[in-house]
This record gives C-alpha cells, structure tokens and sequence, in this order.
C-alpha cells in the first residue's frame, strides 16, 4: 500500500492504482472522456488521449511538483505523492480541452441521436461552457448506414472505446483507427461501409460511444405509419430483456421490472395486439431441446458423424460471428431459429391464418434490447414473397422514445397483461435474457424429457453468474451433461478454439454475444460503463423468473396447443418449415486469379 | 462471402513472407515492408491476405498501411520520382520544382501518371543538402534542381 493525498485528502491505495480510480477510492469525482471501464467484464479503455481528466501534481515522486499536467486514468500514484484534482489550473485546462473538442464537433446538438445522453454534451454543461473561442477546419465523413448501426463520424473524438470493444471484448476486429492526424477516423478496413466488413452488427461499439458518432438506425417513425395506416394489423412482442432495463429511461432504479407497464403503454400507442417474444422462447426451448436431445442420444448410440456441442443460435450477433469465423462449423450450432425469428413465422402463418389476416396487412413489430436484430430481420432467408416476418425492430431506447412521444410516463402506467395465445410464457423465457439463461431454460425441459422425472431442483444456479467463460456438469439423472457458457464474443471465440481443438468434450453451448447477455445489450439504455446496472437487471432478471407459476417452457399450455394444433411435433415436418434455418459462409476465401 | 483474388505467384510469396516471420500478427510492419519492397504497393488484397496469414482483423493492417506515409496503396510508376522536401531543400525552392513536376505530369503527390510511367512522391532529406534542391528518379540523384530543368531531366526517361 502507498499513500497519497488528493485535494488534501490522505488515502492508501494499492500500488499501481492510478490516481483516477485512487480519486473515487477517496470519493472524488474527476471528470473523464475517452476513458471507459466496465468493472468486472475485463473492460478498461484508456487512450490518455482526451486529456479532460488531468490533475497538477503539486509533489512527485521527487518531492516536487510536476511541471506538466498529467493524465489521472493514466498516471499511477506513487508514494508521498499530492494530488489537486480541481485547481484553477487544472479547470482551465479542462476547459480549454473541451472547448477544442468543440471546435471541431458540429454544434447540431438539438436534433442528435444521443441529445441528453451525450457525455460531452454534459462535460461542456458542466464546465459551464457558453461560447466557442477556437474556430478552424472542420472534419467531414460520409455517412455510414447499416441495417442496425449509424456511423456518422463528424462526431467522433477519437475515444477509441469503439474500437477497443469491436477488437478486445468482442474480437471482431471490424473498426480499427485508419490515417493520421487531422484526417485520422475509426473505420472499418479500406473506409468500407460496416455492411462490407466482418462486423456482426452486435452493437457494442454504440452502447460505449460517448457521443452521436455511433448510434442506432430509428424506425419508429415507420412503426408509427403502419400503426396509423388503418388498412394494417399491427402486433407487437417484446423480448425478455426489454422489461427490465425500459424503466431506466423514466428514472427507476436499474432492476425494476416493468413487464406490465410496457404491455399496458404498447396499447396505448396503438398496437392492435401486445404479444411476448417470451412465447417464441418457450417455442426455441421446444425445438432447439429436442434437436439437443436427438443429438446426445445419437452420440450415445454410437453415431460419430453427429455434432457435439449443440450450439445455441438466438443471438444474431453470435450468428454473425460464426458465420464470419468459423466457416467450418456452420453444421454445428441448432438450427433452431432465434424466438424474434420464431415469432414472426408464427405471427404471419399460424396466427394470421387464425385469424384471417393477409400477410400482406399484418405487421409485425419486435421490440428488442439489440441492435443486431435489426440486421436478422432483414436477412433474405426470413422474406416470403418479398414480405419479411418481421417488419421493423425497435430498441429499448426506440420504444422509450415513443412512449415520451405520447407524453406518457411509465411510472404511472397500469399493469396490463399481455394478450393471447402468443403473450403466456413461462419462467424459463424471461430468463433467455441473461447469460446462462437459455441453456437452463433447455435444462430445465432437456431433463424432464431425457428421464422422464420431474425435476429435483428448477433452478441451475451453476448454471448462472458473470464469469466471462462458465462451464458445470449436469447430471441426467445418472447421465452427465457437459455445459458451456460464454458471453461476449472474445469469450465465444476462445470458448468455441477449444472446442474445435477437440481439446474438451461438451454438449451443449450457450453463447451470448453482449456482455451480460441480453441485459447488456447494444439497444438497451446507455449504462455509461456501470456494470452495476447490468448485474442489477440480471437479478431482476431472474425475479421475473421466480414469480412466474410454470417455470418450464414444455409446461406452457398454449406452447402445448400449438404443437397441438399445428405443428405436431417439435423439429417435425412443419417446424422445420417454419421454425428452423441454415447459415452461410461470410469468411475470406482466398482464389486464384486469371494472370 | 469476401474472395481474395490473387495470381498464384503472388499468394506463395506472401505466404512465405509471413511464413518467415512465423505467421507473428505482432510482426505486420516487417511483413508489409517485404511485400511492399517486391510490388510496390499494398493493394488491397494482398492487404487481406496477409492479414489473414498473420490472423490479425485486415482493419487493423489498413489502418497501419493508411497511418505510415512509406506505405502506399497506389502501384508507383515505371521511375518513381522522389522530391526532397528537407530544410535545405525547401529553402532553396524545392517546392516550385516540385509544383512544376505536378504540373508537367498532370498528377497530384503519391499519383501516378495514367501511362504507368511516373510516379510522384516527396521525402524528407537524401543526405546531399550540398546540391539542394534535390529528387531522385529510381536510383539517380539530381542536385541544383529549378523548374527549368524538369522539363530537360524527364525527357531522360523516354519509356
């Protein structure tokens, strides 16, 4: 341990702390821009590039003080060392560092995507900022738009956290800092678009961007026309995650669960009917368990030509991923289509037909915590007839949007349920969420099924946790079961080398490409880097789960009326029609040209 | 699907470049100057196998290509024109020889002239600060350079 004062305040910190974290050790706030940490995910960026954190050192090392300024995320504490983190000094430089950010940064602030969530909109607030001394050049980019992800680079300071999560947290390696100086970007390789390069439309880079350099593409004016166009059914589901981070947007605590005051401000926005994505998920567990089952089962007869470990395939990112850097792999993940997917499907043929709607008048919106679903919603294998099962995706953010829209707040909403037969579900939906969850919902069911017993405990806790990499052993009731986890693509692609290695025998795979799962997801509310929040909508999370009365998804009796009713049975005729897919090789092929 | 075209000469000596350096994603500048120094450039394929040889993201081999100005996309000329803009250089009108070389040629700095056979380029000092103003063609060395004489000195060159 070392001490050190800062603002005349004596603390002992840790050797190779730096004063940054040192300051909130002592509970001094220094502002900061570039710099960014998700506590517990393994996650810092710290460019020292920004330079809106510097402190004067007033004694060093040497006893004296420090000629310069020094960078507070990037300077470690040594001992004896004095420390002022807000001296005239210190604030003019701040100020000044802020005022030449703006001066290259387009002052269109009103009509920005992350107006009020914008970190150096609320530096320059704070520093009480009121006119702009600096004028010169101004830095000018293409706009680049994805299906999910708005890159408009105008607006970029060159934090660089966007690049540090697509190459770090998510080994995507799709961004990356291109030229020098003034003509410096974050782009993808050759300045392609985003839909050219590796990127798997996770998001991530969005959720940690501190200003309207990376957003999210906006449909909700779309929504909105197909919801006043009378000629149209709209319907709407919401995917577990949504119910536990929307209410942040209306100043509740991260955690609070707002299930019923999202379904009751869906109607109140005009949607013909609220259903739940959780349905659908009840629907994956049906068929991705079974398809697990029929593979553990192959393999113990003997079959050597089935592939182990199933893989699971609801998140469109991780999707993405494997289908960039695992081309040899693509039998592997279950075939079983992602519960947004699912609905769709369900939505445009088993419940239209119900109740005789055309395809063509049905809409059908999602409202999700992600931004890559935007993306799988418009991937050409989920079109019929040029119509897509899935018409618009909404954010969390989107949704919250809408409801400020029609000046309602969520804190005074009524609790509605959600309609029927596609709004029941079950414990082990709401729980396809977080990471671990849709590897216990398909326990839970894989079990009961496999042995035919009921089971001993619901609740896998070893199956839970924020571990970057989990695995536990299962017991089938005298059969065990390897199960692997992992969340946040680095974590999968390590996970999946050690698989491929056949280093280690696993049966089934859960992976999740943001972190956290769903909870942590890039269409949620901005967490700004506190972990806290997404560990508090993981409890609530599982709260959910608790208070539902069936916890298994086999147990949903409208999921037992549609097998019922129309599909039969699960991975049957019509399931694979409708509820299954396949996946294409987006990796670099190397050809040999004519000359 | 991304497909990498290349000639079969070219992907064996790329791969035996990066095969030299043990395929080491922390070795790419050394990769990139070997290819470069046998083609001239780095376009944009030979950019994304090599990136794929050292199983590094092709964004982070841009993005070193496009921040270090030795390394260039653009295939260079038959004589690679160089014009020294070093202090002594400068000072003694290195930049009016090198407008008049852009304006003779018709192209900008780092462009190549539309038959192939020139290629337009500045560095900072050869080492000959006694004859400023100085450029290079391929190998040869011209000193005491004025704007009068590009015309005389690129008449050299006739293929």
């Amino acid at each position: 341990m070392i001490n050190v004062t800062i603002d005349n305040k004596q603390i002992q910190v840790a050797e190779g702390t730096t004063i940054l974290k040192a300051a909130r050790q002592a509970g001094i706030h220094i502002p900061t821009l570039c710099y960014f940490e998700l506590a517990g995910m393994n996650f810092e960026n710290k460019p020292g590039g920004c330079r809106v954190c510097v402190v004067e050192i007033t004694k060093d090392f040497n006893g004296k003080p420090r000629r310069n300024l020094a960078p507070a995320c990037a300077t470690d504490c040594v001992e004896g060392m004095e420390v002022l983190t807000h001296s005239a000094r210190v604030i003019n430089a701040r100020r000044t560092v802020v005022e030449l950010i703006l001066s290259d940064h387009p002052a269109d602030c009103l009509t920005c995507p992350k107006n009020g969530q914008c970190e150096l909109q609320k530096l320059a607030q704070n520093l009480g900022i009121r006119e702009l001394p600096f004028h010169g050049e101004q830095s000018t980019y293409r706009k680049d738009m994805s299906p999910s992800i708005i890159r408009d680079i105008d607006k970029c300071i060159m934090c660089r956290r966007c690049e540090n999560v697509c190459n770090n947290i998510q080994t995507v390696g799709a961004l990356s800092a291109v030229n020098r100086g003034f003509q410096a970007v974050v782009a993808p390789a050759f300045e392609q678009d985003l839909m050219d390069s590796p990127c798997v439309m996770c998001g991530q880079c969005v959720q940690v961007c501190p200003v309207g350099a990376l957003s999210e593409v906006d449909d909700t004016r779309a929504v909105m026309a197909a919801i006043n166009n009378p000629k149209k059914t709209v319907i709407v589901n919401t995917a577990p995650a949504t119910r536990v981070a929307l209410g942040e947007e209306f100043g509740m605590p991260a955690g609070t669960i707002v299930t019923g005051q999202m379904a009751a401000a869906l109607r109140r926005l005009g949607f013909d009917y609220v259903f739940d994505t959780d349905f659908t998920a009840d629907l994956t567990i049906m068929e991705e368990g079974t398809e697990l089952l029929g593979r553990i089962k192959k393999f113990m007869a003997g079959d050597k030509s089935v592939r182990l470990p199933i893989l699971t395939s609801c998140c469109p990112g991780w999707v993405n991923f494997f289908e960039h850097n695992f081309p040899d792999m693509l039998d592997v993940p279950s075939t079983a289509k992602s519960p947004m997917q699912m609905f769709g499907a369900v939505a445009k043929n088993y419940w239209a037909e119900k109740m005789g709607i055309k395809r063509e008048d049905l809409v059908v919106v999602s409202i999700m915590p992600c931004l890559a679903k935007k993306y799988e919603s418009k991937r050409k294998e989920f079109y019929k007839d040029g119509n897509p099962d899935i018409d618009y995706v909404l954010s969390t953010r989107e949704l919250a949007r809408l409801i400020k829209q029609f000046n309602l707040d969520l804190k005074d909403m009524p609790s509605e349920d959600y309609d029927d037969p596609l709004g029941e579900s079950t414990g082990a939906a709401v729980i396809f969420g977080a990471t671990g969850g849709v590897i216990e919902a398909a326990v839970r069911t894989a079990y009961e099924v496999f042995t035919g017993k009921p089971l001993p405990k619901i609740d896998f806790t070893e199956l839970r946790g924020m571990d970057g990499i989990r695995d536990a052993w299962v017991d089938f009731a005298g059969t065990p079961i390897h199960i692997g986890i992992a969340h946040g693509l680095a974590n999968a692609r390590k996970l999946l080398e050690r698989v491929r290695e056949g280093k280690e025998q696993f049966h089934a795979i859960e992976v999740m490409a943001c972190p956290g799962g769903c909870v942590g997801g890039a269409g949620q509310p901005y967490h700004h880097g506190n972990s806290e929040i997404i560990k508090k909508r993981t409890e609530a999370i599982y709260r959910e789960d608790l208070g539902k009365p069936i916890r298994k998804s086999h147990e949903n009796p409208s999921i037992k009326k549609i097998y019922a009713e129309y599909f039969g049975e699960p991975c049957g005729h019509k399931s694979h029609e409708l509820l299954h897919t396949h996946y294409f090789d987006k990796s670099e092929h190397v050809e040999i040209s004519e000359k | 699907m991304a497909v990498i075209k290349l000639s079969e000469d070219k992907i064996n000596f790329i791969k035996n470049v990066c095969k030299s350096f043990r395929n080491d994603g922390g070795e790419v500048i050394n990769v990139l100057h070997k290819v470069q120094g046998e083609y001239g450039y780095l376009s944009a394929e030979v950019q994304e196998l090599v990136a794929k040889e050292l199983n590094i993201p092709v964004s982070r081999v841009y993005g070193i290509v496009s921040f270090y100005s030795f390394f260039t996309m653009t295939p260079k000329g038959k004589h690679p024109i160089s014009v020294c803009l070093g202090t002594a250089c400068y000072v003694r009108g290195a930049e009016k020889v090198l407008d008049e070389l852009k304006r003779q040629l018709g192209v900008e700095v780092g462009g190549t002239t539309p038959d192939g056979k020139f290629s337009l380029n500045c560095l900072r000092c050869v080492g000959a600060c006694g004859l400023a103003p100085v450029a290079m063609i391929g190998d040869k060395v011209y000193g005491r350079l004025t704007p009068d004489k590009v015309k005389e000195v690129l008449a050299e060159y006739k293929d």
